[in-house]
């Protein structure tokens, strides 16, 4: 293999990684912490993605401006999602387990709705714009300059993430919520706030992600769900609950994917599943497990 | 004098309103019309696929999503076999195969628990999906493939076998010991595990026999397609579909069940010719509804509506 392949093949998949990466952390908050094993995470991509593309096209505003501009937007109405439906789907609930599957299913509804409110509001169509993608040469291999901001702006976010997560205090009681949630109570974690914020948190990390892949990918209502997939893959792979394995997972995934495509580009979907699947039957705990 | 309580709520009625409806439903060709047995033959796919279903997910609790994979499977067979083999047979080899598959399915991932479980059959249903896909692609060079096209009429009778077929498997398992076994194990496996019960073999047994009737019902409806290709055939809403009518229609009885896949197909149709952009928007909707406000589905309206009806007309 020579370097400029090699190159052209890590760099690629970082890229993918790092995208993924926030967009299964973001998932690992609302699975993890709020137990909402949330289908249409993808959905907030999807709208993040559009969102950006309209403020580019109708507004010419920078698609780096909109992340500050769609995120919150997007956190406020996840944060209101969570404190109406799932709030009272858990406390009408008899048990978590129980929890769990009228959320997922619940989820499954949000999909649909958040889906065709958006197929009415930019139609059907494949929309694109083409933003900074002056090339950048990587020892030989070559790449839109956006997707190294791209890849520079995941790297950040995740970070910044990392370190919001392991050092501040609301991180450490997000962490705490994640490994037991009735002793994070007792010692003074406020649930029910953590919750709502947990799951905005994460639709937030999707919104970002979705501003992020909106300059680089062809933009449809319909593009979320194979993230939402790919997001529950990484997850699992990083072990569900475990919020920084989830990181971890995306950018293996990222890695692996990319590996496929340039060996057989119509095999990366497939590979994803059969990873997922004898990841689940082999040690379902994922690779940072016990 | 027949009173409407007699009507709908007495003994007599609950032999009675059965057979009648059987009645009407098997002589349907000689008065209705074309339109209205294609229309039945799309109700009779859910209330199989919804049933079958729940047979396994509703009394233990593996909520599974893999009816697509397993009506896909019958899908496919018909469009391999249907102009090979006469057309009972080509059914029944849908349905055998997807026992088989299933089979092998259960013994490999029936010791995943709760929400390993579920994410893994959709994980898997669409892992056939694109596989289908790819090979099609790459193997046979097109993507999708002709179904030998069947009467209408043969259609119709065939499905509504099929439906009865499950009935009467759904209502067996759910008197005999397996669906008292399996109702433990949806309250507590461990404890049903520790009462010998012996949890992994009875999952697996009833998990197969419930894909038998997905898998004939889908080479039934191939054949009224008469093009498919995988999108089509393992479309994620077939397994999707069946959890919200049974969900919709009330979980624990299967006459909820047929009621909610019932009322959602007919309702789908009505949507779809009078406001198709809604469609989707409109199930959403009535999911999120249906699980935020009425967890028991329609048939937890009977008990209420039964105590309006007795205070205010009966005196």
């Amino acid at each position: 293999m020579s370097l400029t392949l090699f190159v052209d093949i890590t760099v690629g998949g970082l890229i993918l990684g790092g995208l993924y990466a926030l967009i299964a952390a973001g998932l690992s908050l609302q699975y993890g912490v709020a137990r909402v094993l949330n289908v249409s995470h993808g959905e907030f991509i999807m709208l993040g993605a559009l969102a950006t593309y309209s403020l580019y096209t109708l507004f010419d505003i920078n698609p780096l401006i909109s992340l500050v501009i769609t995120g919150p937007i997007i956190f406020a109405i996840a944060f209101l999602i969570h404190n109406t439906f799932f709030q009272r789907l858990r406390r009408a609930s008899e048990s978590i387990g129980e929890f769990e599957g009228t959320s997922l299913l619940a989820s499954f509804g949000l999909l649909f709705i958040i889906q065709n409110i958006a197929l009415l509001f930019w139609g059907p169509d494949i929309k694109g714009y083409t933003y900074f993608d002056k090339q950048v040469n990587l020892l030989g291999a070559i790449y839109g300059a956006n997707r190294i901001i791209a890849l520079l702006f995941a790297v950040g976010i995740g970070l910044g993430f990392y370190f919001f997560l392991v050092h501040s205090r609301f991180g450490k009681g997000i962490r705490a919520a994640a490994q037991d949630v009735n002793t994070a109570q007792l010692v003074g974690v406020n649930i029910h706030r953590m919750l709502g914020l947990c799951f905005a948190l994460g639709a937030l990390l999707a919104a970002l992600a979705g501003s992020l892949i909106s300059a680089m990918f062809e933009l449809t209502p319909f593009m979320g769900l194979p993230y939402t997939i790919i997001a529950i893959i990484a997850v699992v792979l990083g072990g569900l609950g475990n919020i920084l394995g989830s990181l971890i997972g995306g950018f293996i995934l990222g890695i692996i994917g990319n590996l496929v495509t340039y060996l057989h580009p119509g095999l990366s979907l497939i590979a994803y599943y059969a990873i997922f699947l004898l990841l689940l039957l082999i040690k379902p705990t994922g690779i940072m497990g016990k | 004098m027949i009173s409407a309580r007699s009507l709908f709520f007495s003994r007599s009625a609950r032999t009675f309103l059965p057979i009648l409806i059987l009645v009407l439903l098997a002589t349907a060709p000689v008065y209705a019309s074309l339109y209205t047995l294609i229309s039945l033959s799309n109700v009779f796919m859910y209330i199989v696929l919804t049933v079958s279903w729940a047979v396994f997910s509703g009394p233990s609790r593996y909520i599974s999503l893999a009816s697509a994979a397993f009506f896909g499977i019958g899908i496919y067979v018909s469009a391999i076999l249907g102009n090979v083999l006469p057309f009972p047979v080509v059914v029944f080899i849908g349905g055998l195969l997807s026992f088989l598959v299933a089979l092998l399915v259960g013994l490999s991932s029936l010791r995943l628990r709760g929400m390993y479980f579920t994410i893994f059959t959709f994980g898997l249903s669409e892992l056939i999906r694109h596989s289908v896909h790819w090979w099609e692609v790459n193997m046979t060079g097109t993507v999708g493939r002709w179904v030998v096209a069947v009467d209408q009429t043969i259609v119709y009778y065939a499905m509504l076998i099929i439906v009865m077929m499950t009935v009467l498997v759904a209502y067996t398992i759910s008197r005999s010991r397996l669906g008292f076994a399996l109702r433990g194990i949806g309250e507590s496996e461990d404890a049903a595990d520790h009462m010998g019960v012996s949890v992994n073999a009875l999952k697996i047994i009833t998990f197969a026999i419930s894909t038998f009737f997905m898998g004939t019902a889908g080479a039934v409806m191939a054949t009224r397609w008469t093009y498919i290709d995988p999108s089509i055939a393992f479309n994620p809403l077939f397994s999707f579909m069946p959890v919200l009518m049974a969900i919709f229609g009330g979980i624990a009885q299967i006459v909820g069940q047929i009621i909610g896949a019932t009322a959602l197909t007919v309702l789908a149709d009505i949507l779809l010719t009078k406001f198709p952009y809604y469609y989707m928007l409109s199930y959403g909707v009535i999911l999120v509804a249906v699980i935020l406000f009425l967890p028991g589905g329609l048939m937890a309206l009977q008990a209420p509506m039964k105590n309006w009806y007795e205070r205010s007309f009966v005196k």
